[in-house]
């Protein structure tokens, strides 16, 4: 059944809207949401076998590879963000709404990050102890990638959009936000390295923080924009 | 000064000029039939009606005011049901009815949905993934919206594609109901149907 | 000045007036491309600390200016379409895309040759260079999302969003690589110190700028006139045209 309606329609409680039906949509295809999670993991893990299991070496390289595996696994699943509801229509139902359909964009990037994002977040410790790191990097670990996944999927949306519909879509919007990224990957891997080296990871997650108010505010408006010019 | 009109609509799909100087006004109470062979343009031109389309020239305007500037204060007034049916096969007839009347500002509760999927003759249904109904089913969950939604202009892109002749009754009900009531209606249908209207005029595309 | 502007932003009118301007930027391109590599190679004194090896500035430098203005550019002619809906302004800025990430490339491949004497290795991940080669990426994004779209007026919106947010993006990836670099100080020389240039050496890298910019606008203008004949192919004034050279 639908989840409970807040009253009246305006708009954050239509964000709030859409994060509930694509949430309740997410959970009639649980197993989208796990592979996300499963290439996340199985990407982590590749990398001692490929670089060999020196537990220094490995320490070291642990922040880079977590967030740049964060980076491709939040990517991989962008399609998903417009694409069904553009083949079935519901798209253009989105784009006549009279609620502002920024709001509806931020509402479908949440989501987008509430089912990939989080289970990121959540597994990231457990995949830090392969690497050997000490509690406290896990701790700034998580931190950084709570903050900084959902940037990756408010830049994301716009790539989404912008791609919607085309031939080699997966592949071209790959082109678009992964030099878009870089920022987050930098801050985010760099906070876990700076705690290491007894710098604190505040500066770092204090950025991350404004990345994500900046692309909060910026992103679902240029999401629109791109959707709009998508569907003509 | 007419409630809907367009002047001189012209729209380009790719290399090809599909129409071009395509005018019409609508009065409350009134319904247009668009008609044309396959690729003439018939959705193209209700694309534009509903403003999802920007028409390479001319202009559509409601109250006297370009669509393009009124934004959600238009969006407010129509339905548009597109070729596609905008029903979320994952979701059942009762969540898709409910999702698609909120994103149109209009909030039903559960018992409202279930009296609209009734009378669409989904009784027992309602509660059924849509991906388990039939094409025609589906259609009938997508038109239930106009029931709930209480809007002035309707624009229906093959509305009676894929309904059995008791579907096809019911639809031709429902909008001789809304133009009777002051409504406006524009569609295109390659079914001849007889809809008692104020006036009904017909738009022939190439 | 205003009519003169609506006058040439019409494509017909601007087909014709670039075709009268291409050979004069061709021929002025020619000419300080003479003079500026003469005075590169011939005039300006073997640099005491790097020897011949610095010559390549004379490419690299001007080539990495252009690949940021050109960036630039291209964003505010995109921006001025999408805002205006000018059909010219969004060709202009699809017509500067290759050139702006041939000089991108350029810049990445002289400073690659430049390096090998100078840090002893074709790549250091320095902070110029590695935003450079972020830049070649964010000009390959814009012209692989503009090349899949079939439809043109999408191309050239879509092609603006992301070049906009490309240039509200780049100085925060310079910054962010910057920072990056100093953390990992270790592995990076800098080339910040740079020795007082002497100015037969300013004088030729300043040329050899200008003519790159005459290059760019003569290559940009002939570029900007094959896309218009392209796409108004089926309008009455190509035609003529076509009539005209048969």
């Amino acid at each position: 059944m639908l989840p409970a309606q807040p009253n009246g329609c305006n708009s954050p409680d239509m964000s709030l809207w859409v994060i509930q039906r694509d949430l309740l949509l997410a959970m009639r295809r649980r197993a989208d949401v796990l592979t996300t999670l499963f290439f996340f993991i199985i990407v982590v893990s590749l990398f001692p076998l490929g670089v060999g299991p020196e537990i220094n070496m490995l320490r070291t390289m642990a922040p880079g590879v977590v967030w740049v595996a964060a980076l491709l696994a939040s990517m991989l699943s962008l399609g998903r963000m417009f694409s069904s509801d553009y083949l079935d229509g519901t798209l253009e139902q989105m784009l006549l709404s009279p609620q502002s359909l920024s709001m509806l964009v931020l509402g479908k990037a949440l989501a987008h990050w509430l089912v990939t994002g989080v289970p990121l977040v959540l597994m990231s410790p457990v995949l830090g102890i392969q690497y050997d790191l000490s509690t406290e990097a896990l701790l700034v670990l998580t931190a950084s990638l709570l903050l900084g996944t959902p940037v990756l999927s408010l830049i994301g949306a716009i790539g989404a959009a912008l791609t919607l519909g085309l031939r080699g879509g997966g592949v071209l919007v790959s082109l678009l936000v992964l030099p878009l990224y870089i920022p987050v990957l930098i801050f985010g891997a760099g906070a876990v390295e700076a705690s290491a080296a007894g710098l604190g990871a505040g500066a770092h997650l204090s950025l991350l923080g404004a990345f994500l108010l900046v692309s909060l505010v910026l992103a679902p408006w240029a999401a629109a924009v791109s959707l709009r010019i998508s569907m003509e | 000064m007419s409630i809907l009109q367009g002047s001189d609509l012209e729209c380009v799909r790719g290399d090809r000029r599909l129409f071009k100087d395509i005018n019409f006004s609508l009065e409350a109470g009134e319904l247009i039939q668009v008609h044309g062979p396959n690729g003439s343009g018939k959705t193209s031109l209700l694309r534009m009606l509903c403003g999802l389309a920007i028409p390479a020239h001319g202009k559509i305007c409601w109250h006297g005011a370009d669509i393009r500037s009124l934004k959600g204060d238009y969006y407010g007034a129509i339905t548009y049901l597109g070729h596609l049916s905008g029903v979320k096969d994952d979701l059942t007839a009762i969540e898709n009815l409910r999702i698609s009347s909120a994103l149109a500002g209009v909030e039903i509760d559960t018992k409202k949905a279930h009296d609209a999927l009734q009378h669409m003759g989904l009784g027992g249904r309602e509660l059924l993934p849509v991906k388990v109904l039939s094409q025609g089913q589906r259609r009938r969950v997508a038109l239930a919206r106009l029931l709930v939604c209480r809007t002035v202009l309707w624009i229906l892109d093959e509305p009676l594609a894929a309904l059995d002749s008791a579907a096809v009754k019911l639809v031709q009900n429902l909008l001789e109901q809304h133009l009777a009531q002051g409504g406006m209606v524009v569609m295109t249908t390659h079914q001849e149907i007889d809809i008692a209207a104020g006036a009904t005029q017909r738009l022939q595309l190439a | 000045m205003a009519i003169n502007w609506f006058k040439y932003s019409s494509p017909a009118s601007f087909y014709f007036l670039a075709g009268k301007m291409i050979p004069l930027f061709t021929i002025a391109a020619i000419i300080l491309f003479a003079v500026g590599l003469y005075i590169g190679f011939f005039v300006a004194p073997t640099d005491f600390q790097q020897g011949e090896a610095y010559r390549i500035i004379f490419i690299h430098v001007p080539a990495a200016w252009m690949s940021m203005f050109l960036y630039v550019m291209m964003a505010i002619w995109a921006g001025i379409g999408l805002a205006f809906n000018t059909r010219l302004s969004s060709m202009m800025a699809t017509a500067i895309a290759p050139t702006g990430a041939m000089f991108t490339f350029l810049a990445l491949w002289t400073g690659a040759l430049w390096g090998k004497p100078m840090w002893g290795a074709w790549w250091v991940w320095d902070a110029r260079l590695t935003s450079e080669l972020i830049l070649l990426f964010l000009y390959i994004g814009f012209m692989s999302l503009q090349a899949a779209i079939d439809d043109p007026r999408r191309a050239d919106k879509a092609g603006a969003v992301i070049a906009l947010v490309g240039v509200v993006n780049i100085p925060i990836i310079y910054f962010s690589v910057k920072w990056w670099n100093t953390l990992h100080q270790g592995a990076s020389v800098s080339i910040t110190q740079s020795p007082k240039m002497a100015t037969t050496m300013l004088t030729g890298m300043l040329i050899m700028s200008i003519a790159c910019w005459m290059y760019a606008i003569a290559v940009i203008l002939m570029r900007t006139r094959t896309i218009i004949l392209e796409r108004e192919r089926h309008t009455v004034w190509v035609g003529e045209l076509q009539g005209v050279t048969k």
